[in-house]
C-alpha cells in the first residue's frame, strides 16, 4: 500500500468516524434542530433522487429547484467571467486608467453584495433576471481585479520580445497578454465562484419561490430540518464539486506551468 | 499625488454619472436616485442618532466576529500545520466544511439562535475562520527548513524554535488571512442583518428602508456607509501589515 | 558595399534615483551590408542599451539610427533579437517549436511554418526537444531556442546579445560557426554583443570597443582574417593572435582619447 493510499484511507476513517459520532451524538441529545445524519440522508434521498428510472432516479425537485439553481450560479458567474476579463484587460493595459478607477473597484469589492439587492429587486423583474444581477455584481471584483494584475505584470522582456517581432492585435492579446495573465485570472475564478455559490443562495433566500435557497428557508419555516439539513450538506457538496473541476480545467489550462506553481487571488 | 488627484477625479465621474442617471428618467421615478439626494440623505443619516447606534452595532458585531475567529483558527492552525498525522486525517473533514457557503447556514443559525446579534456573529465566524486557518496552516510549511536547523545548531530548543524562527516566520502569512477574514467578516455580517433581520446593524436599517416604503435613497446611502467601512477595513489592514512586516520579502499571499 | 545601418552620435540617458543616468554618450558607426559586426566592452557599459537602441525597442535620447537610411523609430520589419535574458524572452506556455513558430504566424501558413521551425531547431540541434516546454530545458537549451526563433525569422538585421553566453564550449564552437553558415547563406547582416574576445575576432568581420559607461566606441577594428574561418586553424594563426591581444589591450587601458575612433592607431587594422 503506498503511502498516498494510507494517508487516503486514514483521512476517510476519520471523517466517518466523525459522521458515526455525530450520529450517536445527535440521536442521544434528541435536539430537534440538529437530526442525525442518517435522517438527512434518508431526506436527502426522499428529496431528489426517488425519482423514475427514466430520469435517472432524478425527482421533481431536482428539475425544479436544483437545476435552476445551478443554471443560474453558472449562468451569472460565466457573465462575470466575460466582463470581469474584458475590462481587467483594459484596465491592465493602461496605468491611467487604473488611476482614475482602481479606489472604485476596491470600493466596489467592498460592498457587500447584499445590499443592493433591494435595488435590484425594483429595477430587474423578480425572479431570474434579478439574481443574475446580483451574482454578476457579486462575482465580477475579484475576476477584475486578478485580470488587471495579471495583465500588468507581463514580464518586461517578454513585452520586449513580442515587440522586436512586430506582434500585434489579436496575437499580441491572445498570445502573449492573456496567456500571462492566466495563472492570475485563474485565481480570481476560484474566488468568485465560491461567492457565486453564495450569492445564488443569497438571491434565492429573498426574491424567488423556486431553487435550493428556497426550499431551505421553506423547509425552516416549515420547520422540516432535516430537509433544511439536506440543503446544508447539497450546498456543500455542490462547492467541493464545482471547485474541484475548475481546478481540473485549471490544471488542463495551465499545463505548461513548471509544476507546483501557483498564482494567488489578489484577495477576495 | 497625480493617482490621488487621478483617483478622486474618478470617483467624481462617478458620483457625477449616478445624478446624471439618476435625473435622467432612465428608471422609474425613486428607483434610481441621483446622487445628490443620496448624499444629501447619507449627510442626514451620520446625524442621526439610530442610523449611527446601527454602524455601532454592526461593527461591534463584525469586531467580535474576527476576534472569535482569530482566537479559533490561529491556534487551530499551529496545531496542524505543525503536526502532519493530525492534519491529514482531518483533511476530508476541512475540504467537506469548507465549501459548504455560511450563507446556506442561515436558515439553521436563526433557528439555533434566535434572531438576536449571535446569528450573525456566529455566522460571520464561520465564514472567517477559513482564510485565517489555511494561511496558518500554508504559513507553517514555508518556514525554511535550514532556518530552524541553524536555530537548532545554536542551542535552541523546541519552544524557542517556534517562538523565535517558525512564529514570525509566519506571521505575515497570518496577518494576510486576518485582512482576509476582516473582509468577510463584514460582508457576512451585513448580509445577515440583511437577509435574516437579525439584530440591529446597517443591514437591518437597508431591508427596513427597502421593504414597504421603498426608500431607494436610504438603500443607497446605507450601501455606501458599509462599502465606506469595507474599503476602510482592507486599507487599514493593509496598511497595518505594510507597517509591521516591512521586514518581510513574502506579501503573505498564499496560493489556493 | 552598400551600408545597411546608421548609428550617429547615439545616447540614452535613462532616469535614475538621483536625476540621470547617462548609460551611452556619443555613439557613432555604420554596418554594411551583410557584415557580422562584434561589439566588445565591460561588463554594464551600456552595450544591451545599444541594441535595444538599435532595435527600436527604446527611444535614444540624443542621436539617431538609420536602417536602409530610413530613421528608425518602432521596431522595423526585417530585424530580429536575441535577447541576453534568453529564458525570459521564451514564453513559457508555448512548446519549443511553437515559440519558434510564434513570430511567423503573421506572415507564414501552418505548413511552412512548421517546416521553417523544424529546419531552424535542426540547425541549432534541438530536433528531439520541439515538443518540450522551456522550463523542461537546460539553460544553454533555452538559449539556442532563443537563436532559432531568431534563424527563422530570417531577418535582415539580426541584433544578438550575448547570444552563446550559456552554452558549453563544444557547443558553442559548433553554434559560432552555424552563425557564419548562416549569415553568408541567407545573406543576414549581424551585429552580436560579447564578452568574449577570442569570439568577437573569431566571428567578426570587424570588432567595436567600447569604453566604460557611459559607453563610446573606443576603436573600430577590421578583422583581416580570410572569410572561412575554421575553429582549430584560425584561432592559431598569428593573425588572430595579434589581433585578439590588440582588443584586449584597448579593453583593458582604452587610449585617453576616445573622441575618434583608433582606426588608424590600432596596429592590425587594414583598411575596407
Ligand atoms: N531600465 C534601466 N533603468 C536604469 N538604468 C538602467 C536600465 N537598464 C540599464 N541601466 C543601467 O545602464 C547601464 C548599462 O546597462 P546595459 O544593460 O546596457 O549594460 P551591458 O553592457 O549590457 O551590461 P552586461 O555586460 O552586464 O550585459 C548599467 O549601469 C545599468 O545599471
Ligand atoms: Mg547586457
Amino acid at each position: 500500500m503506498t503511502a498516498r493510499t494510507t494517508r487516503f484511507l486514514q483521512q476517510w476513517l476519520v471523517f466517518a468516524g466523525l459522521v458515526a459520532v455525530w450520529e450517536l451524538a445527535t440521536r442521544a441529545a434528541r435536539a430537534p434542530f440538529f437530526p442525525p445524519p442518517s435522517q438527512i440522508a434518508r431526506a436527502m434521498y426522499q428529496q431528489w433522487l426517488s425519482g423514475p428510472a427514466s430520469r435517472l432516479f432524478l425527482t421533481d425537485d431536482v428539475f425544479d429547484h436544483v437545476f435552476p439553481s445551478i443554471g443560474r450560479m453558472l449562468g451569472g458567474w460565466a457573465g462575470a467571467t466575460v466582463v470581469g476579463v474584458a475590462l481587467g484587460v483594459l484596465l491592465g493595459r493602461s496605468a491611467v486608467a487604473m488611476d482614475f478607477v482602481g479606489p472604485l473597484l476596491a470600493f466596489g469589492r467592498a460592498i457587500p453584495p447584499p445590499t443592493l439587492v433591494p435595488v435590484f429587486l425594483v429595477l430587474f423583474s423578480l425572479g431570474t433576471p434579478m439574481q443574475l444581477a446580483t451574482i454578476v455584481f457579486g462575482t465580477v471584483w475579484p475576476i477584475v481585479l486578478n485580470t488587471v494584475d495579471g495583465v500588468r505584470a507581463v514580464d518586461k522582456v517578454k513585452v520586449d520580445t513580442a515587440r522586436a517581432f512586430r506582434i500585434q492585435g489579436p496575437q499580441w492579446l491572445f498570445g502573449v497578454v492573456l496567456p500571462s495573465a492566466l495563472p492570475k485570472i485563474f485565481a480570481g475564478l476560484r474566488v468568485s465562484l465560491s461567492l457565486a455559490l453564495i450569492l445564488m443562495v443569497i438571491s434565492e433566500l429573498v426574491g424567488t419561490t423556486n431553487g435550493i435557497g428556497y426550499q431551505m428557508i421553506y423547509a425552516q419555516r416549515q420547520f422540516e430540518l432535516p430537509a433544511m439539513w439536506s440543503g446544508i450538506v447539497l450546498l456543500g457538496v455542490l462547492g467541493y464539486v464545482f471547485n474541484t473541476l475548475l481546478l481540473a480545467v485549471e490544471r488542463r489550462a495551465l499545463a505548461w506551468q513548471p509544476v507546483g506553481n501557483h498564482a494567488q487571488a489578489t484577495g477576495g | 499625488m497625480r493617482r490621488a488627484v487621478r483617483g478622486l477625479l474618478g470617483l467624481a465621474g462617478l458620483l457625477a454619472l449616478g445624478e446624471v442617471v439618476g435625473r435622467s428618467g432612465l428608471a422609474p421615478e425613486g428607483y434610481l436616485p441621483p446622487t445628490s439626494v443620496v448624499l444629501t440623505r447619507l449627510v442626514e443619516l451620520l446625524g442621526d442618532q439610530s442610523f449611527v447606534l446601527d454602524v455601532v452595532a454592526t461593527v461591534l458585531a463584525w469586531a467580535i466576529a474576527l476576534g472569535i475567529a482569530v482566537a479559533v483558527a490561529v491556534p487551530l492552525g499551529l496545531l496542524l500545520g505543525s503536526v502532519p498525522v493530525l492534519r491529514h486525517g482531518t483533511r476530508a473533514v476541512v475540504e467537506f466544511l469548507r465549501p459548504i457557503p455560511s450563507v446556506a447556514l442561515i436558515p439553521l443559525a436563526i433557528v439555533v439562535f434566535g434572531m438576536g446579534p449571535d446569528t450573525k456573529i456566529f455566522l460571520a465566524v464561520y465564514a472567517a475562520v477559513w482564510p485565517i486557518l489555511f494561511n496558518t496552516i500554508y504559513a507553517m510549511d514555508e518556514v525554511d527548513p535550514l532556518l530552524v536547523d541553524t536555530a537548532r545548531s545554536f542551542g535552541l530548543n523546541r519552544g524557542q524554535v517556534l517562538a523565535r524562527v517558525v512564529l514570525p516566520n509566519a506571521a505575515p502569512f497570518v496577518a494576510t488571512g486576518i485582512r482576509l477574514s476582516a473582509s468577510i467578516a463584514l460582508i457576512l455580517v451585513v448580509s445577515v442583518e440583511l437577509l435574516a433581520g437579525a439584530g440591529a446593524g446597517i443591514g437591518k436599517f437597508i431591508l427596513e428602508a427597502s421593504s414597504g416604503s421603498g426608500r431607494m435613497d436610504l438603500v443607497f446611502a446605507g450601501t455606501l456607509v458599509a462599502g465606506v467601512l469595507g474599503y476602510l477595513v482592507n486599507a487599514g489592514f493593509e496598511g497595518l501589515q505594510r507597517k509591521l512586516f516591512a521586514w518581510s520579502a513574502t506579501t503573505g499571499e498564499v496560493p489556493q | 558595399m552598400p551600408t545597411m545601418l546608421e548609428v550617429t552620435d547615439l545616447g540614452h540617458r535613462y532616469a535614475a534615483k538621483d536625476g540621470v543616468y547617462t548609460a551611452i554618450d556619443g555613439l557613432s558607426f555604420t554596418v554594411g551590408s551583410g557584415e557580422l559586426v562584434c561589439i566588445v566592452g565591460p561588463s554594464g557599459c551600456g552595450k544591451s542599451t545599444l541594441l535595444r537602441s538599435v532595435s527600436g525597442l527604446l527611444r535614444p535620447t540624443t542621436g539617431q539610427v538609420r536602417l536602409h537610411g530610413n530613421l528608425v523609430s518602432g521596431v522595423p520589419a526585417d530585424l530580429a533579437v536575441v535577447f541576453q535574458d534568453y529564458s525570459r524572452s521564451l514564453f513559457p506556455w508555448l512548446s519549443v517549436q511553437r515559440n519558434v513558430e510564434f513570430p511567423l504566424r503573421r506572415a507564414l501558413g501552418r505548413a511552412e511554418r512548421r517546416e521553417r521551425a523544424r529546419q531552424a531547431l535542426e540547425q541549432v540541434g534541438l530536433t528531439g526537444a520541439a515538443g518540450k516546454y522551456p522550463w523542461q530545458l537546460s539553460g544553454g537549451m533555452q538559449q539556442r531556442v532563443a537563436i532559432a526563433r531568431a534563424l527563422a525569422y530570417r531577418p535582415a538585421l539580426l541584433l544578438m546579445d550575448e547570444p552563446f553566453a550559456s552554452v558549453d564550449a563544444q557547443t558553442r564552437f559548433e553554434l559560432e560557426d552555424l552563425l557564419l553558415r548562416v549569415r553568408r547563406e541567407q545573406d543576414t547582416t549581424v551585429l552580436l554583443v560579447t564578452h568574449d574576445i577570442d569570439e568577437s575576432v573569431y566571428l567578426g568581420d570587424r570588432v567595436l570597443v567600447l569604453s566604460k559607461s557611459p559607453a563610446r566606441v573606443v576603436a573600430d577594428l577590421t578583422v583581416d582574417l580570410p572569410a572561412e574561418r575554421d575553429q582549430i586553424t584560425t584561432r592559431e594563426s598569428e593573425r588572430f593572435v595579434a589581433m585578439r591581444a590588440e582588443v584586449a589591450r584597448l579593453l583593458h587601458s582604452p587610449p585617453a582619447e576616445v573622441a575618434a575612433p583608433a582606426r588608424e592607431r590600432a596596429g592590425a587594422v587594414v583598411g575596407e
